[in-house]
């Protein structure tokens, strides 16, 4: 069982005031990160709209020392803090117990032009967590696709809904065989806390993918940001799970559906409630773009259940 | 009090030397020729314990930098080392060094730039980076590549500003000298640990690199451009000290040779200006009274020093192995034109760009060209 919501530390590392939207799922995400990271860490961002909210140099409302780095970074940098405060504690020049390092990223900085720097991070197996905030498409710059955007999606570069399918990041993740790989979202706060905990005690590479519907991008009422994260999990949009040194387990209800105890709810809800999805109604081949969706959602449903019995 | 040791040493071999002495935190590196043999040497002294520092092998130089200014704002003395097309890769990252003030010293082991392709030496790589923001010294010989990046660390530590160290692929990266190494408590003296007054540190969480609005972008740059130029004096101050403490001398801002009442002054960087030492002797030899001005530092540009040293009506001889595209001619003769202009109307300013790509340039062809360009 994951930790109650009321259950969940007090600390707040996301102090209040920033320029988030309202209803800003990776400010929610973050919230929950901090309460597990606590205040010993440096984080990184790339641009993004967790540093277009954060406040204006050098004042920011994360209780972090924050760094800013170019987009394709990430990866790299953090390897390089990582590093640099090992050895400088090695040498003494560091006092005080070391501080967990970590990214946070959106998913263009993950899935696409951040995706050599931390694939070359994970074969290294240096010792950080990377999340990744996952809104499914560059919101920051006015919503554009990125390698994480579903197919069917309309966003002002896909102005007919996109034709491809979005990658599997984090089973990729998994496949660097690095130490622990989890999937999250904002829906689930006890389960993103647990796997951020579990992360911070294992020394090694650590990616933790945080799905995160924006209102603005996905077109929704900002209200329902979690309502549309819980929505993304029981349709099997989003599968919750985690890997532990390469074996794969599901948490509920992701585990249900795997194990086909729960029928993942059909994904025609789900696309309804989101203006990014509901216009291909409009177009002559509903239909079929609609069952396109629906079809990738069951092809990673199946892949994943298989994929999970492969222990090494 | 321990002596001076004096080894064989390619100008790879005593880069890694002196990344060692300056006793270096983090080292991100990625291969490219002629550059490698300084990530192999510093990558084997990490792995032997010669060097107590973390080497990060990463997959390219657009990592190697940004992992080099992240560790340098968790408060590391960091090195790392590229050329040519490496260093076009870094270009972005060159910027964020700069303007985010993170004192990383790199060699750039100068090699022409693709496309087409060549290994060998010319200056397009480094000169092509000229507005990113770095101080950037030019080297003649291996030893000034040990010294230089000693001073380095030094300047930039001083005035938080990143250095690169160039020197010519091949005919100093892979070529035998003997390289005199200080005793190490020297060194020490010379470059105490790196203290920055600002580190990502937990204690004290701040942003850094984050939004600005343009009043306070602004003053970040003019900032940034002031201290670029105030480190001109940091650059002699080093020069001078590492004198006192080593015995061993350079130039500072810049290198003469029989300068003094010279009617034809020889302009160049790189090891071509220690060939053109003897150029210099052939053609007083024959009579001519020529000279030799070496910029060590090509940015910021010594445009004051070069002034002061210029004899009076001298005609100065750019050899440039670059090109200044849209120009005629090259990028340091462009340099010197702009630095003398309305200060030293005395003196006449002739360019050829030569060396191209690796192609020899020894001291009976330059002297040859410079005889030929007195004719012009």
């Amino acid at each position: 069982m994951a930790t109650s919501i009321k259950k969940l530390p007090d600390i707040e590392q996301v102090l209040s005031g920033n320029g988030a939207c309202g209803g800003c799922p990776a400010t929610m995400g973050l919230r929950m990160v901090g309460k597990a990271l606590g205040p010993n860490a440096i984080m990184l961002l790339t641009p993004s709209c967790s540093v277009a909210s954060m406040g204006m140099t050098p004042k920011l409302g994360y209780n972090w020392p924050c760094i800013n780095i170019t987009f394709a970074s990430a990866g790299s940098s953090a390897s390089g803090i990582a590093n640099a405060v090992e050895i400088m504690k090695e040498k003494g020049r560091f006092q005080g117990e070391l501080p967990t390092v970590f990214t946070w990223v959106g998913d263009g900085g993950t899935y696409d032009i951040g995706f050599q720097a931390l694939s070359a991070a994970a074969e290294r197996n240096d010792n950080f967590i990377f999340f990744c905030y996952n809104n499914e498409a560059y919101s920051n710059t006015g919503v554009q696709r990125s390698g994480a955007t579903p197919r069917g999606t309309f966003t002002t570069t896909t102005p007919t809904g996109k034709r491809q399918p979005k990658k599997n990041m984090a089973l990729l993740m998994l496949e660097h065989h690095i130490p622990y790989v989890a999937t999250a979202t904002v829906a689930y706060p006890g389960d993103l806390y647990d796997k951020v905990l579990k992360a911070k005690s294992i020394p090694g590479m650590k990616y933790i993918e945080i799905l995160a519907p924006c209102y603005l991008g996905w077109q929704f009422d900002m209200h329902d940001t979690v309502q549309m994260s819980r929505m993304a999990v029981r349709s099997g949009a989003w599968l919750l799970w985690e890997a532990e040194n390469g074996k794969i387990s599901f948490s509920n209800p992701s585990a249900s559906i795997i194990s086909g105890k729960k029928a993942a709810e059909s994904v025609d809800d789900y696309v309804m409630k989101q203006g990014r999805f509901n216009r291909l109604l409009k177009g002559p081949d509903a239909a079929q773009r609609i069952a396109e969706i629906q079809g990738d959602i069951n092809r990673e449903i199946a892949f994943m259940r298989e994929r999970a019995k492969i222990v090494y | 009090m321990k002596a001076a040791q004096v080894i064989m040493a390619t100008g790879n071999n005593a880069a890694a030397l002196a990344v060692k002495s300056a006793r270096v935190d983090v080292v991100p590196g990625y291969p490219i020729t002629p550059q490698t043999s300084i990530m192999e040497a510093v990558a084997a002294m990490v792995e032997n314990g010669e060097l107590n520092a973390r080497f990060i092998p990463v997959e390219g130089e657009h990592s190697v930098l940004a992992a080099a200014v992240a560790a340098s704002a968790a408060g590391a003395r960091v090195f790392t080392a590229t050329s040519a097309n490496g260093l076009l890769y870094m270009h972005e990252v060159l910027h964020m060094a700069s303007g985010g003030r993170l004192p990383v010293v790199m060699c750039n082991v100068n090699r022409g730039i693709f496309a087409p392709w060549t290994l060998w030496a010319d200056h397009q790589d480094s000169m092509a980076q000229r507005d990113t923001g770095w101080i950037q010294y030019h080297c003649s010989s291996n030893q000034e590549v040990f010294n230089t990046i000693l001073q380095a660390f030094r300047v930039a530590e001083q005035i938080n500003l990143p250095v690169m160290v160039n020197f010519d692929g091949f005919a100093i990266s892979h070529c035998l000298m003997p390289l005199t190494l200080p005793p190490q408590e020297d060194i020490d003296r010379f470059l105490p640990p790196h203290e920055p007054g600002w580190r990502l540190d937990p204690a004290h969480p701040s942003s850094f690199s984050n939004v600005t609005v343009a009043s306070e972008y602004a003053p970040f740059r003019q900032m940034l451009s002031d201290d670029i130029m105030a480190s001109v004096p940091l650059v002699k101050e080093a020069a001078q000290e590492y004198k006192e403490i080593t015995g061993m001398w350079d130039g500072d801002t810049i290198d003469t040779y029989r300068l003094e009442d010279a009617e034809v002054v020889a302009f160049a960087v790189n090891s071509m200006a220690a060939e053109l030492r003897l150029s210099v002797d052939i053609l007083l030899e024959q009579g001519i009274r020529a000279g030799l001005l070496r910029p060590r530092l090509y940015l910021p540009f010594p445009s004051e020093d070069i002034i002061q040293a210029l004899p009076q009506n001298a005609q100065v001889m750019v050899l440039d192995r670059n090109y200044n595209f849209g120009h005629p001619g090259g990028i340091l003769a462009a340099e010197l034109k702009s630095a003398l202009f309305g200060r030293r109307n005395d003196i006449t300013v002739k360019n050829r760009v030569m060396g191209i790509g690796g192609i020899d340039l020894t001291r009976r062809f330059m002297a040859a060209e410079i005889r030929a360009m007195m004719e012009e």
